[in-house]
C-alpha cells in the first residue's frame, strides 16, 4: 500500500519549470558529436525513434557492469539488487503516468506488443461475434492490424472513425458510431503521421457512457504531453521507451488492475506462474501474469533513467520548446512555393508532414540526407492516412527536446537545395 | 554533393516529368504489378508479346524520380527486343546495378541506361531503379503476384 501512496506523490504535476535550454540539453546526447556525410547531424526523426542521452546510456552500462543478474529468481545479493532496480522502474513508470498502483504497469516490448497483448487477451476472451471495435482513420498500422486479425478470427466488427481535412478526429461522428455493441475503442493519442492530438479525455467519457473500454496508443504522446491515466480514466494505455529517449524493445502497457485481474495470460512460461504441475498451473499475480520469461532487464533500467531525465528537464518545458519549434517550422514551411502541409490540426504535437510540388518524398529524403538532415519519408506506417489525403508518401520532420531553430533553418535550406535540383 | 547531381541528371528528371510510353496499352496481352513499400512506389508494366518478340512495353503508376525514370528508360530499351534478348538485358542491368552476377557489364555499356549509374552511390535507392525491371520480368512470366522490393 505504501507504494501506491508513493506513486501518487511522484505524479508529474510540475506546474513551474524553467524553460528548456535545448542547446544545452543537446550536449547530453553523444550522437550529436558525430557527422553525417561530413556535415553536422540534423536529426528530425524523433517520432520514429528518439536519440539517447548519456544518462540512459550510462544507466544501461551500469546495469551490466554493476547490477546485472536475472530478476525475481535468485536469493543472492546481486539478483536482489537487480530485482530492486527493475521493480524500482515500475514505480517510476507508475509515477510518470500517475497510475494508482504499480501492479497496473506491465513491461512489454513496446506499443506494438502492448496492443497485441490486449487483442489476444482482452480481445479474444471478452469480445463476441458482432461486437464492435472503433478505431480512427489515423491509426498506426500497429493499431489496425491486430484488430483485423481479431475480426477475422472471432467475427468482431471494425469501425473507423473519420478525420477531417485538417487531420482532426471528427468527434461528433465518432460519438455517433458508439452503440450498445461497441466494446472497445482503440485510438491514438497523437497521430504519428499528422501530429494531431486527439482529445482522448472526451473519447473516454463518450466510450464509457456507451459501456465500452478504451485503449489509448500513447506512443507519440508520452514524449510530449504529460499523461495522467487516472485523470483520463482510460482502461489501457500503451507506449514505447525508445520514443521517450529510452532504449528500444522496452515499453509499457498500463491497464486498470481489475481488468488485468480478469484477463487471461498473453504469453506463458516462466515468471508468470506461481506453481506448475502437469495437472494444473496457477498463475502469478498481476502484473507478472503478463510478463512471461526473462524480461528486458537493462532496457527497463534505461527506461527508468529516460523518465528521470525527462522529468528533470520537465515535460511542460519540453512541450513549450517543441511548440515553439512547431510554430516556427510551420511558418517557414508555409513560405515555400508548392509545399503542402499534411496535417494542420489546431492541436498538434511537434510533427510536420508535407509534400513539395511534384517531387517525390523519397527523392526529397535523399537530397536532405546528403546534407546531414535525417527526416522520415514514406507512409509512416499509416497507409490509410496517406490514402485519406491522396498522397503516396510524405516527408515528415519531427522535433525532440534537443532540436533547435537552427535545425529548422537547416531543413528549410535543404529544401531550397531540393528546389535547385528539381527546378 | 556532386553525387546528387549524378543521381538526378537532367535525363532522369526529364523522364520523371515526361515519362515515355506511359499509360496502359490497349494491345497488351500481359501485365504485372510492382510495389516498393519503402517509398510507396507502385508501377504496372503492360506488354504485348507476339511471336517471341516484345512488341510493346508501356507502364503506369506513381513513384519517385528514380523508379519512374528507370521505368520510362526501360520501355524505350525493351521495345522490339526478342524475349530472350529482353531477359538477357534484365540480367545485365540487374547485375550492373547491384554489382552481382557474372555479368562484367558496367552500366556505361548499357546505352541510355548509363544515366542510372549515379544510383549506385545510393544503395537504398537501387531498389527504386530495379523495380520496373523486376516487374517487367514478372509480366513476361505473366505472374499474378505483385512484385515487391524493399
Ligand atoms: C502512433 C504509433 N503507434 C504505435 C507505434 C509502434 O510503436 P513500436 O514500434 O515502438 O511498437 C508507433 C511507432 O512508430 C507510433 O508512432
Amino acid at each position: 500500500m505504501n507504494e501506491q501512496v508513493q506513486a501518487v506523490q511522484t505524479a508529474p504535476a510540475k506546474p513551474e519549470t524553467a524553460p528548456l535550454d535545448a542547446a544545452r540539453a543537446r550536449r547530453d546526447f553523444p550522437i550529436f558529436s558525430r557527422r553525417v556525410h561530413d556535415r553536422p547531424l540534423v536529426f528530425l526523426d524523433s517520432a520514429a525513434s528518439a536519440q539517447k542521452p548519456g544518462a540512459v546510456i550510462d544507466a544501461v552500462r551500469h546495469c551490466y557492469e554493476a547490477e546485472y543478474a536475472n530478476v525475481h529468481r535468485g536469493v543472492y545479493w546481486l539478483s536482489e539488487r537487480a530485482t530492486e532496480a527493475f521493480e524500482g522502474v515500475r514505480k517510476t513508470v507508475a509515477g510518470f503516468i500517475n497510475a494508482a498502483d504499480e501492479r497496473e504497469i506491465v513491461f512489454v516490448r513496446g506499443t506494438t506488443e502492448a496492443i497485441n497483448l490486449i487483442a489476444h487477451s482482452f480481445g479474444r476472451y471478452s469480445l463476441a461475434p458482432g461486437d464492435e471495435i472503433v478505431i480512427s482513420a489515423m491509426e498506426h498500422h500497429s493499431n489496425i492490424v491486430p484488430w483485423q486479425i481479431l475480426r477475422d478470427e472471432i467475427g468482431v466488427k471494425l469501425i473507423i472513425a473519420p478525420i477531417n481535412d485538417d487531420g482532426e478526429l471528427m468527434m461528433e461522428a465518432f460519438a455517433e458510431l458508439l452503440g450498445p455493441r461497441t466494446k472497445l475503442v482503440a485510438i491514438t493519442h497523437v497521430s504519428n503521421a499528422l501530429g494531431s492530438i486527439v482529445d482522448v479525455g472526451e473519447i473516454v467519457r463518450l466510450a464509457h457512457e456507451a459501456g465500452a473500454r478504451v485503449l489509448i496508443d500513447g506512443a507519440q504522446a508520452v514524449p510530449h504531453l504529460g499523461v495522467d491515466v487516472r485523470e483520463l480514466d482510460c482502461d489501457f494505455y500503451a507506449f514505447s521507451g525508445h520514443k521517450l529517449y529510452g532504449p528500444s524493445a522496452i515499453g509499457v502497457l498500463y491497464a486498470k488492475a481489475e481488468l488485468l485481474e480478469s484477463m487471461p495470460p498473453y504469453q506463458s512460461g516462466g515468471d508468470m506462474i506461481l506453481s506448475v504441475s502437469f495437472d494444473k498451473t496457477e498463475y502469478n499475480a498481476i502484473p507478472y501474469k503478463f510478463e512471461a520469461g526473462t524480461p528486458n532487464i537493462a532496457g527497463t533500467i534505461g527506461l527508468g533513467a529516460a523518465i528521470d531525465y525527462v522529468g528533470a528537464l520537465g515535460l511542460p518545458a519540453i512541450a513549450a520548446h517543441e511548440q515553439d519549434l512547431l510554430d516556427y517550422a510551420t511558418a517557414r514551411l508555409k513560405e515555400i512555393d508548392g509545399l503542402r502541409l499534411i496535417g494542420t490540426a489546431r492541436d498538434k504535437a511537434s510533427v510536420v508532414s508535407f509534400t513539395l510540388a511534384d517531387v517525390h518524398a523519397h527523392d526529397i529524403g535523399t537530397v536532405l540526407d546528403r546534407q546531414g538532415i535525417a527526416v522520415r519519408t514514406g507512409h509512416h506506417c499509416a497507409l490509410p492516412v496517406m490514402e485519406r489525403f491522396g498522397v503516396p508518401a510524405t516527408v515528415r520532420a519531427s522535433f525532440g527536446l534537443y532540436n533547435t531553430r537552427d535545425d529548422v533553418d537547416a531543413l528549410i535550406g535543404g529544401l531550397a537545395k531540393v528546389r535547385e535540383i528539381f527546378g | 554533393m556532386s553525387e546528387l547531381r549524378d543521381l538526378y541528371q537532367e535525363v532522369i528528371l526529364d523522364h520523371y516529368r515526361r515519362p515515355r510510353n506511359f499509360g496502359k496499352s490497349p494491345l497488351c496481352n500481359r501485365q504485372a504489378n510492382g510495389h516498393n513499400p519503402l517509398c510507396g512506389d507502385k508501377l504496372t508494366i503492360y506488354l504485348l508479346v507476339k511471336d517471341g518478340t516484345v512488341e510493346e512495353v508501356t507502364f503506369d503508376g506513381a513513384g519517385c524520380a528514380i523508379s519512374v525514370a528507370s521505368a520510362s528508360l526501360m520501355t524505350e530499351m525493351l521495345k522490339g527486343l526478342s524475349v530472350a534478348d529482353a531477359r538477357a538485358l534484365f540480367e545485365r542491368f540487374q547485375g550492373a546495378m547491384t554489382g552481382s552476377g557474372d555479368g562484367v557489364d558496367s552500366l556505361e555499356d548499357l546505352d541510355k541506361l548509363a544515366v542510372l549509374s549515379g544510383v549506385r552511390e545510393f544503395p537504398v535507392r537501387v531498389k527504386c531503379a530495379t523495380l520496373a525491371w523486376h516487374t517487367f520480368r514478372a509480366a513476361l512470366d505473366d505472374s499474378d503476384d505483385t512484385v515487391v522490393t524493399e
